[in-house]
């Protein structure tokens, strides 16, 4: 019994890390009911380890845990892929907003030229 | 419209702008400052030029794109993009320009029979297969993709301020690839290249076969894209 005890311990410790990021505001929940979902189903496996066997049989896996470690590694891939997605749209987005911030610097500078030139008179003037 | 794009270049920058000036003293000189940590911003506002500075470095790409913005909401009707670092001669400017006649982008070749400039080797076999996919792709002539010494009309300044890619050669080769799967018209004239001060880092055979990768990688990515430009510029 002790491996699942391990893997329960273990699953609750990951659900209250997470549990306490999301509620922190640390987290967002897209990503949160993610690993929420993850620890979730370790603690379900760990406390009723039997319904791994069984789907186990049904697939025809003769190994119970080389299902386990399969479908693991299949979404932990695939959470990957997913982070990298984000982060390249993220790239993108903030390449296209250092690109808007530049030509509006441009903007302002070319409306407002430095203070030598258009401060000359002392009279605070608001016209542009 | 002339752009710049320019990454601490503050050594060479000055006498580039004052010698596109002299040649065309009627166009606009853009520098695009990408994210220098220099005084290149500085040497391009005393050299006359409109300065854009990038808040950090976005590559070459990243600042042509912000150049293609500048000339699009400045209704410039051509961009001829020159590099920063004195290799390309602005003599060939009007060349450059007087081609947007006819086509929609004009690349600037250094392979030509008067030319000077000569790569040998593998980094040779990579250029020339990269220039057989785009010429039949575009069903004539690009001798000289990776060239940065080129114009662009009006339609490509509307498709590049949308679209234009910022990984190392996508801003070369993959921008090419787009502009003909929109169908634009792409010729090329000759230019002069003068040999960058600075010595070039020597390229061996594993250097050109990371190229070739890369430059193919950058042209695959374009390919894959959908045609249409999705993420448009709202203004």
């Amino acid at each position: 019994m002790t491996p699942n005890v391990l893997a329960a311990i273990t699953a609750l410790i990951t659900f209250i890390f997470v549990g306490d990021l999301l509620r922190r505001g640390l987290l967002k929940e897209k990503y949160a009911v993610l690993w929420l979902f993850f620890a979730g189903t370790a603690l379900f496996l760990a406390v009723f380890p039997s319904v791994l066997t069984e789907v186990s049989a049904l697939i025809g896996v003769a190994a119970p845990v080389n299902l386990l470690f399969f479908v693991t590694i299949v979404l932990l891939v695939l959470v990957a892929v997913q982070l990298s997605y984000e982060l390249s749209r993220h790239e993108a987005r903030i390449r296209r907003l250092a690109e808007e911030v530049a030509l509006i610097e441009q903007r302002t500078r070319s409306l407002d030229p430095p203070a030598k030139e258009s401060r000359s008179d002392d009279d605070g003037h608001h016209d542009s | 419209m002339i752009a710049i794009p320019a990454w601490n270049e503050q050594g060479s920058l000055g006498a580039v702008v004052a010698d596109v000036h002299e040649h065309h003293p009627e166009a606009g000189v853009l520098v695009v400052n990408d994210g220098s940590t220099d005084a290149t911003a500085q040497v391009a506002a005393d050299a006359g030029a409109h300065v854009v500075s990038l808040p950090f470095n976005v590559g070459v790409g990243g600042a042509m794109r912000t150049a293609f913005l500048f000339a699009k909401r400045n209704g410039y009707k051509a961009l001829v993009q020159v590099d920063a670092d004195g290799q390309h001669d602005p003599a060939d400017l009007s060349r450059l320009i007087d081609g947007l006649d006819s086509a929609d982008i004009v690349v600037g070749t250094r392979f030509h029979e008067n030319s000077m400039y000569f790569v040998g080797g593998p980094r040779r076999w990579a250029m020339v297969l990269l220039s057989k996919a785009l010429s039949a792709m575009n069903k004539r002539p690009i001798t000289d993709p990776t060239s940065g010494f080129r114009s662009a009309g009006p339609h490509a300044i509307e498709l590049f301020s949308v679209n234009y890619p910022a990984e190392y050669l996508g801003d070369t080769v993959g921008s090419l690839s787009i502009a003909i799967r929109q169908g634009l018209v792409i010729e090329e004239a000759p230019v002069t290249m003068y040999y960058r001060a600075i010595g070039r880092p020597s390229k061996n055979a594993l250097w050109s076969a990371l190229y070739l990768g890369r430059a193919s990688l950058a042209l695959i990515a374009t390919l894959l894209q959908r045609t249409s430009p999705t993420k448009g510029d709202t203004n």
